[in-house]
């Protein structure tokens, strides 16, 4: 990967040179649905420490049921591949289509497999 | 809309051909219904008319939440205010949804609040009216959260992620408040003869504002082109307009409601109402700040970002303090 950012979201040229603001941080918020599935990228908010950003998540995020369970992540801790990189990183899936198990014909005969 | 008057480059719209190659492969992602993701390239004009977009659609929701703050406290029961309750704050909700997806474009919270604030960026010209009586609580979750559906739906689609997502979530929430609108008011046109002729006169006083949330006619607007061609405007204003008018006649004539505008007609040809278009006169003077609750409007928030200072800084600092002690104790 040549170029992993770990700023979320990019600058826009016009503020670019405005000094940076005493804001809350922001961070990323992820739901788990129902018990046994995974958690999810819902949003972001701003909050002045984790335990605010947790009960803000739930007031943002979740006011009809939609979670069991909360994380929430500084937005600056992530880090993430580049648009550039799009090809370098998944072409080479593309062409290994043996990794599926369709690649493979098993006769009938064989059985449940 | 909650957007409205979105200006764009001023210039007509490139064809493929005028523009450079990256612009070019720009415009055929879209064309082709990919989203355009945060760190993606997006020209510079993009970008800019996104935040004013979603910014202005933001603020409008937070403001949004002041007529009918106004009328919690007065609420005639205490279902109905739980109600209006847990819709005010889904009002806050969005508007939170919205600066997020605003912020993904490189623009701050606070200079979004602080461009509100100045009056510098816009919001909906129709939270620049009051609410006189709890008729209105019907009528603008009916009217005017129904403009907003009208609106929001097809934004669902709209080009950039982070815009169609928060759309998405809205789109899910609003239409609880279209119906408890419409409950208000089928409460109040079933009621005794005054909370009927309160419910007509809310319909009265909030029927041309609602006409007005689509903004002028657009079809021949270069922004509007631009913003089309961009996919982050679905519509033209007068299409969405002439929607909103074929769904709500009939169901004002179902309350037993006049529409006040005696020049609407069901047109076969077209097959949809002729209405009388709003006095664009009144709509320019209101986006200028000459409503009858701009000033009060904008004091508010004002009031609100002031008074809350010590408590944002205040909390910040604790969370810092906590986070130093922490690093203090791992090391």
């Amino acid at each position: 990967m040549s170029s992993v950012s770990p700023s979320p979201y990019p600058e826009t040229d016009e503020k670019a040179d405005k000094p940076k603001r005493h804001e809350w941080p922001l961070w990323e918020v992820f739901v788990r649905g129902q018990h046994g599935m995974s958690h999810r990228h819902v949003g972001s908010l701003h909050a002045p420490d984790a335990e605010m950003a947790i009960l803000n998540a739930r007031d943002v995020y979740t006011r009809r049921n939609e979670g069991v369970s909360l994380w929430v992540v500084e937005a600056r801790h992530i880090a993430a591949s580049s648009p550039s990189d799009k090809g370098p990183l998944y072409e080479p899936s593309e062409s290994k289509i043996y990794r599926h198990p369709t690649f493979f014909d098993i006769p009938d005969d064989v059985g449940a497999m | 809309m909650y957007a409205q008057m979105v200006k764009s480059t001023g210039q007509g719209v490139k064809s493929l051909d005028e523009m450079d190659p990256q612009e070019r492969a720009f415009q055929e992602r879209i064309n082709r219904d990919e989203k355009i993701e945060p760190k993606d390239w997006m020209p510079a004009a993009y970008r800019k008319n996104l935040i004013r977009q979603i910014g202005q659609h933001a603020h409008s929701e937070i403001v949004g939440q002041l007529p009918e703050g106004n009328w919690i406290t007065r609420a005639p029961t205490l279902e109905r205010k739980a109600i209006l309750l847990a819709k005010v704050q889904d009002e806050a909700g969005h508007g939170l949804y919205l600066y997020c997806a605003a912020e993904t474009l490189g623009v701050s919270r606070d200079e979004l609040t602080e461009d509100l604030l100045s009056g510098k960026m816009k919001y909906s010209s129709i939270f620049n009216y009051p609410t006189l009586t709890w008729a209105d609580m019907g009528a603008v979750g009916w009217l005017v959260d129904g403009a907003a559906i009208m609106n929001q739906v097809p934004l669902q689609r709209t080009s950039f992620g982070p815009y169609a997502r928060a759309m998405v979530r809205i789109c899910k929430e609003e239409s609880f408040h279209q119906r408890q609108g419409y409950d208000i008011m089928m409460k109040m046109a079933n009621g005794s003869d005054a909370q009927k002729r309160m419910a007509q006169d809310a319909l009265n006083r909030f029927w041309y504002p609602s006409l007005m949330m689509f903004g002028p006619s657009d079809k021949d607007s270069v922004h509007s082109a631009q913003s089309m061609a961009w996919k982050i405007k679905m519509n033209t204003n007068d299409e969405l307009r002439q929607k909103f008018v074929d769904q709500t006649v009939p169901q004002a004539e179902y309350l037993g409601l006049t529409v006040p505008d005696p020049d609407i007609a069901w047109n076969e040809e077209k097959g949809g109402y002729d209405f009388t278009e709003p006095d664009w006169s009144e709509f320019f003077d209101v986006i200028k700040g000459n409503g009858p609750c701009n000033v009060e409007r904008l004091a508010a928030r004002n009031k609100a970002w002031d008074e809350g200072r010590w408590v944002r800084d205040a909390l910040l600092a604790h969370g810092e303090k906590r986070r130093a002690a922490r690093v203090v104790a791992a090391e």
